[in-house]
């Protein structure tokens, strides 16, 4: 399936968010996740289903002001 | 000063980005005195960089203060804001919506609007906002305890551009906590800030980006508490003309 994470095209094989996260090797507890522009809590990620065309956005602590 | 009932001590809040170096940072936070550090969220890349960061970050025992900055809605704002509440594990938020990318000042209505949807989430907002009344109204309206008025620009180190506004905004809202964000440059700008009875600071690149920031940190922290001690200690008015500060009384005729 495809789908546009952080703005790159990848190629997943998992249909839950959780397993597609893994699969893309995202360190899953240190990062937060939205989907189409909409926040998945960690605790749904697992239960969420990733359909093709999906955009998926994988955000981590940087320096801000 | 409190904020959304946490005592505070220090009067100067630190941005984390654009330092030369991490350790740099480190040592710039330890010489500010700062107990509350802005971070960020950015895409992650492969190297997991962001986790290691935030670790160095927790280890200074700041409290984490995540910011919105680079968002135009407030979808995005409040979209960003529910995955910093999970990433740094804080309900504590520094709201940023941008307006106008010349100036980068803020949409004072996404702001509002984005406010009033996090505070009904239970967030704990800190909008950084203009020095306009009626905006700090509204905004304490939906929901904040707190008011962030914009000094100048982000980043433009011109220091208090309109005095006169955020005198206002002190004089009209005594009882709220109220953090001049942004457009320090100087020692000096951030003194004037306390002395207008401001209760806090937050500055980034005055610091970060300065010769030595190590230097500058300890600078800002030390004129911070200038500032705040000599609005505690009541500044004289200013006049016209001048007055003899040496008594006449006594003065002998040797004309």
């Amino acid at each position: 399936m495809k789908i546009t994470v952080n703005a790159q095209p990848h190629e997943v094989a998992s249909a839950a968010l959780a397993e597609a996260l893994a699969e893309l090797g995202f360190p899953g507890d240190s990062v937060a996740t939205a989907l189409n522009g909409q926040f998945v809590p960690r605790t749904a990620r697992a239960a969420t289903v990733l359909t093709e065309g999906d955009q998926l956005e994988v955000l981590a602590p940087m320096q801000g002001g | 000063m409190q904020l959304y009932g946490t005592e505070v001590s220090s009067a100067l809040l630190l941005g984390t980005a654009q330092y030369p170096s991490p350790a740099v940072l480190r040592e710039a936070i330890a010489a500010s005195g700062t107990e509350i550090v802005t971070v960020s969220l950015r895409r992650e890349t492969a190297d997991g960089s962001g986790a290691g960061f935030f670790e160095q970050l927790r280890q200074t025992g700041c409290r984490i203060l995540p910011n919105t900055a680079g968002c135009h809605t407030a979808t995005e704002a409040v979209t960003t804001a529910q995955m910093a509440r999970e990433l740094f594990a804080t309900d504590w938020i520094k709201l940023e919506v941008i307006g106008h990318s010349d100036n980068l000042q803020p949409d004072v209505f996404a702001l509002v609007e984005a406010a009033r949807i996090l505070s009904d989430e239970g967030f704990k907002v800190f909008p950084y906002t203009t020095d306009d009344l009626v905006v700090g109204e509204r905004l304490l309206e939906a929901g904040c305890e707190v008011l962030m008025p914009w000094g100048a620009p982000i980043g433009s180190g011109q220091g208090l551009r309109n005095p006169d506004a955020l005198r206002a905004m002190r004089a009209h809202f005594p009882e709220v906590p109220m953090i001049v964000d942004a457009g320090i440059g100087r020692p000096s700008d951030a003194a004037q800030a306390m002395e207008l009875g401001m209760d806090a600071v937050l500055l980034n690149t005055a610091v970060a980006k300065a010769g030595d920031p190590v230097g500058m940190a300890r600078a800002m922290a030390l004129a911070i508490e200038a500032g705040r001690e000599g609005h505690r200690a009541d500044p004289i008015d200013r006049r016209d003309m001048a007055v003899p500060s040496t008594p006449i009384l006594g003065l002998a005729e040797l004309a």
